[in-house]
């Protein structure tokens, strides 16, 4: 997993709430290699079923193209649990998203692939992409070690991550490592399970 | 001692490792595969890494199998499941492949093999993992890597959620279904109304349940954005488990039915946040939008963004009746469906078919219409009670057992405008194919729109 410290990109407003992982990749890209489902982000959003470029859609304007963040609406990310929806963001360049919330399993899968999902107020969020649609390509500055996020007006706003977590992104590894030195304890706990339901 | 909720319970029970931090290291003890596992046998493999409890593990493919009879054609997909059929047997995993009769949808598949039982943890790479809580199981859905994690060691490093008790009291009408009453409950707290918190369902209209119909609860939960969903384990759940392949027996039976009896929330246990619902005010319900929380009562109108006052809300309204091409005003009872799909891991067991077919008896289907069976077991259940009869006189498909056009992902597709009546669980936008517009509902409402050529209330047709 890519480390991820701190970012200061071109940040890219959707403010639609309740964006799914269908949206983000439809299911009859899933079954590709990843190297090939690149071109599968936002595709029906991105692209007419003759495969010509859809130029009202936000992701083809020209303002954000290198966008490296993503400030969406409420329950970003819900839906289906593919992990494919986090993989093509990141290989489209994205490495953080803004929201006042996100889908559980979205937000899980970021943290497994050195991605940032970042929680803030709704109020808030829904300004910056205020900001973001009114003066398009400007840019937004995170940093995780202190926790902090600093919009295009300069404000920066604190954001709530569990230290864990924190961790394992700043140093890029994943928790399996972490977890196989916990062995004992987890054969202690298999060991009494036996005993207690040993129909299991 | 405080009083605990079922989830409390069952949460602490399977605590391995508790940090300071709030994080907990949660032991797994059962994981369910598909036909989308692939890529966590890959990652054990390029890490050098066994799968740790291929006891606890069970596989069956359903995403990628066709629809129609015979083997899958395609060959990438046929790539796919023959994939999955070597991961597992080299990896020992019990398996219902295809030819297999047991073979279904893997939500549909663990119930009715008694793999799912009351306390126990269950994870699958599928996020309507949720479904299994209607025994009394904390299950939820995990992306890749968290398979990967759960297959390398058994575990998975969770921080708590929050807990939500959803209530729904009194008695459902005649005509009203568990289906009715999950898209009620979305309806009502929306589709991010659950983020962040394990549901438990209760309250006398739940109680009242079938397993069949707490099962299509549940496996909503997600559509409200929920970890999980769970039902406290009763006299209904203990009946259902007993005599599955793989529920206890013996003297192992009685021990668990003990433990599992222990398992509902003590009577003091609170809850972050409460939800109730009368149940005398749920009616049959559609969807007319693009996320699960645009549902209405079939005797309801499509509603106007105008008269929306949140802009955010009103500006998706908008969206979403351009993609559903409808008018707002128009009575969901006018709408013309092209096609109908009954099936999916919400409504696709004996129950649901059977309610589907008794709406058909006798009639005709308008438009072309399908019924998935959720498992081969389910199909060969209905066929010897003669319900693929009434099903096919009628005109319907009768097809093999899987995901099929639910997601689509086996080719089984509308065409872009298509209006599919569906007994789905995602009304999201290009869900069942690109441009298609699709209406969630139970299946009489689906079997009575196949049956009207529109939408139409069921309780019109039965009474
Ligand atoms: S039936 Fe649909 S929702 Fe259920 S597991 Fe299959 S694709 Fe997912």
């Amino acid at each position: 997993m890519v480390p991820f410290t701190s970012l200061s990109a071109v940040a890219v407003p959707l403010d639609q709430p309740n964006i799914d992982t269908d949206q983000i990749i439809p299911a009859r890209y899933l079954g590709r290699p990843r190297a090939a489902q690149v071109d599968a982000m936002f595709h029906d959003l991105r692209f007419n079923p003759d495969g010509s470029s859809r130029g009202e859609f936000i992701l083809n304007k020209p303002a954000f193209a290198g966008a490296k963040i993503v400030v969406a609406a409420r329950n970003f990310g819900c839906g289906s649990s593919r992990e494919n929806a986090v993989t093509v963001m990141l290989d489209n360049g994205f490495r953080a998203f803004i929201a006042p919330s996100f889908g559980d399993i979205f937000f899980n899968n970021c943290l497994q692939n050195g991605a940032l999902p970042v929680k803030l107020d709704e109020a808030r969020v829904a300004a910056i992409r205020q900001m973001l649609h009114q003066s398009p390509s400007r840019t937004i500055s995170i940093d995780l070690a202190t926790q902090s996020v600093t919009g295009p007006d300069g404000q920066t706003d604190r954001f709530d991550i569990d230290p864990f977590r924190k961790d394992c992104l700043l140093k890029g590894v994943d928790d399996v490592d972490l977890t196989l030195t916990y062995r004992n304890e987890i054969e202690r706990f298999e060991a009494a399970q036996r005993q207690e339901l040993p129909w299991l | 001692m405080l009083a605990q909720s079922m989830f409390e319970k069952i949460w602490r029970r399977h605590v391995v490792v508790d940090r300071d931090d709030g994080y907990a290291l949660i032991y797994i003890d059962r994981h369910l595969m598909h036909d989308g596992s692939g890529a966590g046998f890959a990652r054990l493999r390029e890490r050098g890494l066994p799968l740790r409890r291929s006891d606890r593990a069970a596989a069956t493919p359903d995403h990628y199998v066709p629809s129609r009879a015979g083997p899958q054609t395609d060959p990438h997909f046929a790539q796919t499941l023959e994939q999955m059929r070597r991961n597992t047997a080299a990896a020992h995993v019990t398996m219902f492949g295809l030819g297999d009769i047991r073979q279904g949808i893997a939500h549909v598949v663990g119930p009715e093999q008694g793999l799912t039982q009351p306390g126990l943890t269950l994870v699958c790479g599928d996020s309507h993992t949720s479904t299994h809580g209607a025994l009394g199981a904390l299950a939820f859905g995990i992306g890749s890597s968290e398979v990967f994690h759960v297959m390398a060691t058994q575990c998975l490093w969770q921080r708590k959620p929050k807990a939500m008790r959803i209530s729904v009291e009194g008695s459902l009408a005649s005509g009203v279904t568990a289906k009715d009453v999950i898209l009620a409950i979305i309806a009502k707290i929306g589709a991010a109304g659950a983020v962040g918190h394990v549901v438990e369902y209760a309250g006398s209209a739940i109680r009242s349940l079938s397993i069949e119909g707490r099962l299509t609860v549940c496996n909503m939960s997600i559509e409200a954005g929920a970890r999980a969903g769970m039902i406290a384990p009763d006299d209904t759940t203990i009946a259902y488990l007993q005599g599955r392949p793989f529920a206890p027996a013996g003297e192992n039976w009685d021990k668990a039915v003990a433990f599992w009896r222990s398992l509902r929330s003590d009577e003091e246990a609170t809850f972050d946040r409460e939800v109730t619902l009368k149940a005398e005010d749920i009616a049959p319900m559609v969807t007319w939008g693009t996320s699960p929380e645009d549902a209405l009562p079939i005797t309801g109108r499509i509603p106007d963004p105008a008269s929306e006052s949140d802009t955010l809300r009103k500006e998706a309204m908008r969206r979403a009746l351009d993609y559903m091409g409808l008018v707002p005003g128009t009575p969901l009872q006018e709408l013309a469906v092209d096609h109908v799909f009954i099936g999916s891991c919400t409504n696709s067991r004996i129950e649901d078919l059977r309610a589907a077919a008794s709406v058909v008896k006798g009639r005709k289907a308008r438009v072309s219409s399908w019924v998935v069976a959720g498992s081969g077991l389910i199909k060969q259940q209905a066929e010897a009670e003669g319900i693929n009869k009434i099903f096919q006189d009628a005109g319907f498909e009768w097809r093999e057992p899987g995901c099929s056009m639910c997601v689509g992902m086996n080719g089984d597709i509308g065409q872009p405008g298509q209006r599919i009546a569906s007994t789905s669980n995602r009304n999201f936008v290009g869900r069942q194919g690109r441009g298609v517009r699709t209406h969630l509902m139970s299946p009489a409402m689906a079997a009575a729109a196949a049956i009207c050529g529109h939408f139409s209330d069921v309780r019109r047709l039965t009474a």
